[in-house]
């Protein structure tokens, strides 16, 4: 089994035409991920990587049956694809785009159902259930199919993970990039909750990083609910204060959210703590042993 | 971004906000004018950089007369201004705000921010004006009143009442704080700032709520709708380095070790900070050439590494997902070629085409080692750069 994704994904691509959503609906639909279609204002009725391009997303769901939505629009508009996803019903909305001002998902965060609409990032390299299916911009062969859970703010250092598990012949049941914005749609915590309920998902890993205390509120309900295995690595333990780190959302600022109080708070939890993203691999595999 | 004091209040005075009379002045002369023009009994001589904390190094001084204020500014312009937020290197003054004295009565901490875990917008308020808001959240949190905003219907005013009560502030003064705390809210708002904070926004004599202090810093991600306050963009308040590297795209932050990095990623980049000081040695910065990577990016962020003469060696940490290792390795040579590269570098680096990609690096015949993952790079890195400290 595997979480959010599987081969019964159905997935139209909003940015459909332009140079990166083409670009990786390629890679995905080469992965083997169900590309029902895509959306472009002003190209629908046109075909596009042999799949029909709509002009909107109730279009698209209607004429698809499609269960999930990838984003690749420019981040002035990015905010209103979401919408646009969720107002159309689409129950997983994937945005990967990088830069959505955080007044924008201010406001859309109050209008959109988040236990109707599931939305990973934005800012995110997306997600994976290996072998069944891709939604986003992560290389499909470093993964393999198994039963570690994958949950981090950082596109590369899941990459990391992901390629150490699979080089120690760990797969992974699926690896969810919830991306590096202040405001996201799936924090740790729910992500954490879904590997939980996952009847094959074994151990989880979790890669977090300086800025906010979802990592601390994640830790908080492991400690009461999670019986497997759960291996921690946080980002940022040299970033100065008050600087933020690439990531809009990796910032300490007053004092908060900084690396020592993370793994303060998953060391009480439990979580076995790995101080370099090198032990991630070595660490699961004594861990499931 | 962030922006000066004098700007911030130019900026709210167009909402409404109440700020003291005042100018900017960029030298002793203005300084003079400014005060004469102010025509006040006693006027405050405030140095304007991006930190806080100015009063505690002397950057903020009292004049009885246009004269004395000129004087003051005259010192303050141009010294080396060290508080608790520059570190010891200080900033160079260029510029003070001359601003008339107010008859102070009282004085509170105003605040806005974005709470990450709401995803709302939260207005912070206490009697304890002038204390750092960090400060009092540890010694006394439950002095900290909050009201989250709901961005659909606004700051209502009753959660204005319900904080200028709190405040304990008079009943005139109450009803006078609404518009005064709205209008906080609509530049916060209107503007895409991340914080405003009015610390000590004051209570006069003669009942009024002025904003004695302003600090405001801005969404990057939002200054492509802000024409008007990327122009207020102060490069002398930033690292020239940082300056340099944003304007190729690239996500550099200067920090004072000797062991120089360049990743792709975010999240691999702090980490790959971590790993070189778990090995004992101490990152030089924090460097993210994105996921692109193009070889005009690998050349222009080695300029910029090897510009801080603090640099010994580079660790290049690469995990191309999309990204092929053997266009990076060609980039890497050229651009070392190029810059005539006299410290040793060691790369890392998975991807597509790994093993071609370090043939190309064995090859060129450049000072180059090759590391076989993250720790391996970090431990050698260290040893190159002088060994563990």
């Amino acid at each position: 089994m595997s979480v959010l994704v599987n081969e019964k994904t159905r997935l139209l691509v909003q940015g459909f035409t332009g140079r990166e959503g083409t670009f990786h609906a390629q890679q995905m639909i080469e992965y083997g991920t169900n590309v029902v279609g895509g959306v472009t204002p002003g190209k629908g009725g046109s075909k596009h990587l042999e799949r029909p391009v709509f002009n909107t997303v109730a279009e698209a769901a209607k004429a698809t049956g499609a269960n999930a939505s990838v984003i690749f629009v420019p981040p002035a508009y990015a905010a209103d694809a979401i919408l646009e996803a969720a107002d159309a019903g689409i129950a997983l909305v994937v945005c990967i785009t990088e830069g959505i001002p955080v007044m924008d998902m201010v406001r859309i965060a109050s209008v959109v159902d988040f236990q109707k609409t599931r939305l990973i990032g934005p800012n995110c390299p997306g997600l994976i259930s290996p072998g069944k299916c891709k939604i986003g911009i992560m290389p499909g062969r470093i993964h393999k199919q198994g039963n570690v859970g994958v949950v981090s703010r950082s596109g590369t250092l899941t990459y990391e993970a992901v390629d150490q598990l699979t080089g120690l012949g760990i797969g992974q049941s699926t690896c969810i990039g919830i991306g590096g914005d202040p405001i996201i749609g799936t924090p740790f915590l729910d992500a954490i909750k879904l590997f939980n309920e996952d009847p094959d998902t074994h151990a989880i890993i979790l890669i977090g990083e300086i800025g906010g205390n979802a990592e601390e509120k994640a830790a908080e309900w492991i400690k009461a609910n999670v019986k497997i295995p759960v291996v921690g690595f946080i980002a940022g333990q040299t970033a100065p204060p008050g600087r933020r780190m690439g990531h809009a959302g990796a910032i300490i600022s007053g004092g908060q959210g900084t690396a020592k109080d993370k793994y303060a708070a998953m060391s009480a939890a439990g979580i076995r703590c790995v101080e370099t993203p090198a032990d991630l691999g070595s660490t699961v595999a004594a861990a499931l042993q | 971004m962030k922006i000066h004091e004098y700007q911030a209040k130019a900026i709210l005075a167009r909402y409404g906000v109440t700020t003291p009379r005042g100018e900017v002045a960029f030298t002793k002369e203005e300084a003079l004018q400014a005060a004469q023009r102010l025509k006040s009994n006693i006027c405050v001589v405030k140095a304007q950089i991006h930190a806080g904390g100015r009063g505690k190094g002397g950057g903020v001084k009292l004049a009885r007369s246009a004269e004395e204020a000129a004087d003051i500014a005259g010192h303050i312009l141009g010294m080396k201004l060290v508080t608790p937020q520059t570190g010891p290197a200080g900033r160079i003054v260029k510029r003070v705000l001359i601003e008339e004295g107010l008859d102070i009565k009282r004085e509170l901490y105003l605040g806005l921010l974005v709470d990450r875990a709401s995803g709302r917008v939260v207005f912070m308020a206490s009697a304890a004006g002038g204390m750092e808001i960090e400060e009092l959240a540890k010694k006394d949190p439950s002095a900290i009143l909050r009201e989250t905003i709901h961005p659909a219907v606004g700051f209502e005013p009753y959660q204005t009442r319900k904080i200028a009560f709190r405040l304990g502030l008079p009943l005139e003064v109450v009803n006078y704080a609404t518009p005064f705390l709205q209008a906080l809210y609509r530049a916060f708002t209107d503007t895409d700032a991340s914080l405003l904070e009015i610390n000590p926004c004051v209570l006069t004599g003669d009942g009024k709520l002025v904003a004695l202090d302003a600090k405001m810093t801005f969404d990057d991600n939002a200054l492509f709708r802000h024409k008007e306050l990327r122009e207020l963009r102060d490069f002398d308040e930033e690292d020239p380095l940082e300056v340099e590297a944003s304007k190729y795209g690239l996500n550099y932050i200067k920090l004072d070790g000797s062991v120089a990095c360049m990743v792709n990623g975010a999240g691999l980049a702090m980490a790959t900070m971590d790993i070189i000081k778990y090995a004992g040695g101490s990152p030089a910065n924090f460097l993210d050439v994105g996921g692109g990577a193009s070889s005009d990016q690998v050349k222009n962020a080695f300029r910029i590494l090897m510009n801080d003469p603090a640099v010994k060696a580079v660790f290049i940490n690469i995990f191309g997902g999309i990204l092929r290792c053997d266009v990076l390795a060609t980039g890497v040579v050229a651009a070392a070629k190029d810059l005539h590269l006299k410290v040793p570098v060691v790369v890392r680096m998975e991807g597509t085409n790994v093993e071609v990609g370090q043939q190309i690096l064995r090859d060129s015949g450049l000072n180059f080692t090759i590391a076989s993952d993250m720790k391996d790079g970090a431990q050698k890195v260290v040893n190159l750069a002088g060994g563990p400290r």
